[in-house]
């Protein structure tokens, strides 16, 4: 089982606003392969969770997928009719929403909600359905007599749980998790991530994880897609975009960022500035305003993204030039000089 | 003035204990108490930043709240500068207000949204009664302050014409425009996004190192804890596990729940570990706490003694640490 499971190709999504359009993705491109965790991760309104929810096309009545292929096991599920695409919901694709362990319906025991699943969606006899509950309850750790509690009996993080579960009902092959352990607690997060980690290896699923913890996506993600202002700035194997990030946004991100096990000295340097109105964007590269590598190119011509070494692909007109703009970059300096 | 050697805050076997259940569940003998805060004792010195760290439903919150005298503790007693708290009424306790102040989680829960800038920061002047004419001086002083660049152009803005970082400047303005002595901030950050993060909590350094400030920061994020805070208390369902410098319960964390705590925290790097943690799984229940030492069921080392005695916070070298594996070495290296 290699290859490739999904393939994103310039995807493009707008939202109307009163009589405008806000381009909230415009041309993002990023693979994922079998088998593999892949963080998609930015900052509040870069556009990540309208990639995960165009992903699945449970966007928003405002929104259209306006360009681009989502290439789904070699079929492009952009342009599929909607009846077909509903078929692949849950079976194939199983999307775990932001705030998916609140939204578990109180009314119903978890029993039931799990049970609505695999008989309506996937067909199976009320038999069949009441041992795959147990075998999914016992797949994330909790034990079987809880079926038949209601969501308010379960704690925050048994319910992410449920909500985990109710993503796997279907044995999918992709499983979109946007933000599922940002309301907990850090134990608790740490306990679920092991548990997403473990069964997407038992499985052999891919999951794409939601986040805008690059802490989050460190622990857990084998790649990470890095998104800033509705495009990508850098995706990559996690360790390379880690030890040596190739876009100035994502070498500033990691100066922004706290470290446990950094020097108890170092300085966090903000990003100054704020990311741009999405309705006005500026042209050329959309970083540039609070880049300190800006150069004249940047705010006339929108850099693509470029293959930097195997698999890891950087959006900057300088990327060539990476290695001394990461050493400038790890200056405090270099960032209060900006703007 | 008082000695600087005095602390200016002390907190003394402190309760914060609720009642839960109405008259039904009393009458089934269900009703509970709820501890919040249970027999907290601890001293801040003046110019001190302590970080109180800790999941939710630890009793953080609350504890920053009985500092302010926003909640009255059912038992113990809070002094500030010598005097105790609990007794403060009229101009003494509005002195009180001027002189402790909270910053706010949720910049944008924290301003009026029909207030312009000028407005939410001319408030509490008001409440000072400083005359209108009076005001402009101090809140230009305060927006320079949180380093807000030409601060008369926010003066007429309404807070959703500012970013987060800019608004939470905001925030720490208003709480420190009549001078305070002693800031208590929770989770001041939490609702921002990474890049702009960095600038508050080096804003809020750069304010408390230049006025001496004394400051609670209230967080569940230890990462965040040790860049402003030299020491941190961590609690759990309502009681102080460990209390200590900051970089020691980081590298050696002494009680089995803060190593639980630090090895949960993920870092911004490659290779990490993936040990499982130390700890049981489960989540605290306040209603209903274990009996003795209350992290004793998700504990790895609890023994016969944790069930039955509620540890006591003891010195352990240069810590304070409420846990029966450490009386042992407490004991023996007081008798050296």
């Amino acid at each position: 089982m290699s290859g490739t499971l999904l393939s994103v190709r310039d995807l493009k999504v707008s939202y109307s606003v009163g009589d405008g359009k806000v381009d909230a993705v415009d041309g993002a491109s990023f693979d994922v392969p079998r088998g593999s965790i892949v963080g998609l991760v930015g900052e509040s309104g870069c556009g990540k969770t309208t990639v995960a929810r165009a992903l699945t096309r449970v966007i928003a009545d405002n929104a259209t997928i306006t360009g681009g292929q989502i290439l789904f096991d070699g079929a492009d599920i952009a342009a599929i009719p909607e009846r077909q695409m509903n078929a692949l919901r849950w079976r194939d694709i199983a999307f775990i929403p932001q705030s998916a362990m609140n939204s578990l319906d109180p009314v119903y025991t978890v029993e039931s909600q799990l049970h609505e699943v695999l008989r309506r969606r996937g067909g199976m006899s009320a038999r069949i359905a009441r041992a795959r509950a147990e075998e999914l309850f016992k797949m994330v750790g909790i034990e079987k007599n809880r079926l038949r509690d209601y969501p308010h009996q379960f704690s925050g993080g048994m319910r992410q749980r449920v909500a985990i579960a109710l993503a796997l009902a279907l044995n999918p092959k992709l499983v979109i998790a946007d933000e599922p352990v940002t309301a907990l607690d850090v134990i608790v997060q740490r306990q679920i991530l092991d548990q997403l980690r473990g069964l997407q290896a038992m499985l052999g699923i891919s999951v794409i994880l939601v986040t805008h913890d690059i802490s989050v996506v460190a622990y857990v993600c084998d790649k990470t897609v890095v998104m800033y202002a509705g495009r990508i700035a850098e995706a990559g194997p996690m360790d390379a975009v880690l030890t040596r990030p190739s876009h100035p946004y994502t070498m500033g991100l990691r100066n922004a960022f706290p470290d446990l096990k950094g020097a108890a000295s170092g300085t966090l340097t903000p990003i100054e500035g704020a990311p741009p109105n999405l309705a006005s964007p500026p042209p050329g590269c959309r970083f540039a305003p609070r880049c300190p590598f800006a150069m004249e190119i940047c705010s006339k011509s929108q850099p693509s993204l470029r293959e930097m070494s195997p698999g890891h692909a950087v959006a900057c007109h300088r990327a060539d030039e990476a290695p001394v703009l990461r050493e400038l970059a790890a200056k405090t300096e270099t960032w209060l000089a900006e703007v | 003035m008082l000695d600087s050697n005095e602390p200016l805050v002390s907190v003394r076997e402190v309760q914060l204990h609720y009642r839960v259940g109405g008259a039904l569940s009393a009458l089934r003998g269900r009703s509970s108490v709820v501890k919040a805060v249970d027999r907290v004792s601890f001293e801040i010195r003046r110019g001190e930043s302590v970080g109180l760290l800790g999941e939710s439903g630890c009793g953080k919150t609350s504890m920053g709240r009985l500092l302010l005298k926003l909640e009255e503790a059912t038992g113990g007693e809070i002094s500030f500068a010598g005097e105790a708290i609990a007794g403060l009424k009229g101009a003494a306790l509005k002195r009180y207000r001027a002189k402790a102040q909270l910053i706010f989680q949720n910049p944008f829960d924290a301003v009026n949204p029909r207030f312009t800038i000028r407005a939410a920061l001319s408030e509490p002047l008001e409440n000072a009664g400083i005359p209108v004419r009076e005001r402009e001086g101090p809140i230009i002083e305060a927006l320079e302050l949180v380093r807000l660049p030409q601060p008369q152009q926010f003066l007429d803005r309404y807070p959703h014409q500012l970013s987060g970082g800019q608004l939470q400047r905001v925030v720490m303005a208003r709480a420190l425009i009549l001078q305070p002595a002693f800031v208590v901030a929770d989770e001041p950050v939490s609702m921002l996004d990474v890049s702009v993060r960095a600038g508050v909590l080096n804003v809020f350094r750069d304010v408390r190192d230049r006025l001496g400030l004394t400051a609670i920061y209230i967080s569940h994020d230890l990462a965040l804890v040790r860049y402003v805070c030299e020491r941190t208390i961590v609690m759990y369902l309502g009681r102080i596990m460990e209390d200590g410098s900051t970089e020691d319960i980081v590298h050696e964390p002494l009680h089995p729940y803060t190593k639980a705590l630090v090895a949960a925290v993920p870092v911004p790097q490659p290779d990490q570990s993936h040990d499982p943690l130390p700890i049981g799984r489960g989540a605290p229940d306040p209603r209903n706490p274990p009996s003795g030492c209350v992290f004793r069921d998700r504990c790895p080392y609890a023994f016969e003694r944790c069930a039955s005695q509620v540890p006591r916070l003891r010195r352990v070298g240069t810590r304070n640490v409420a846990c029966h594996l450490f009386e042992e070495t407490a004991l023996s290296s007081g008798r050296q």
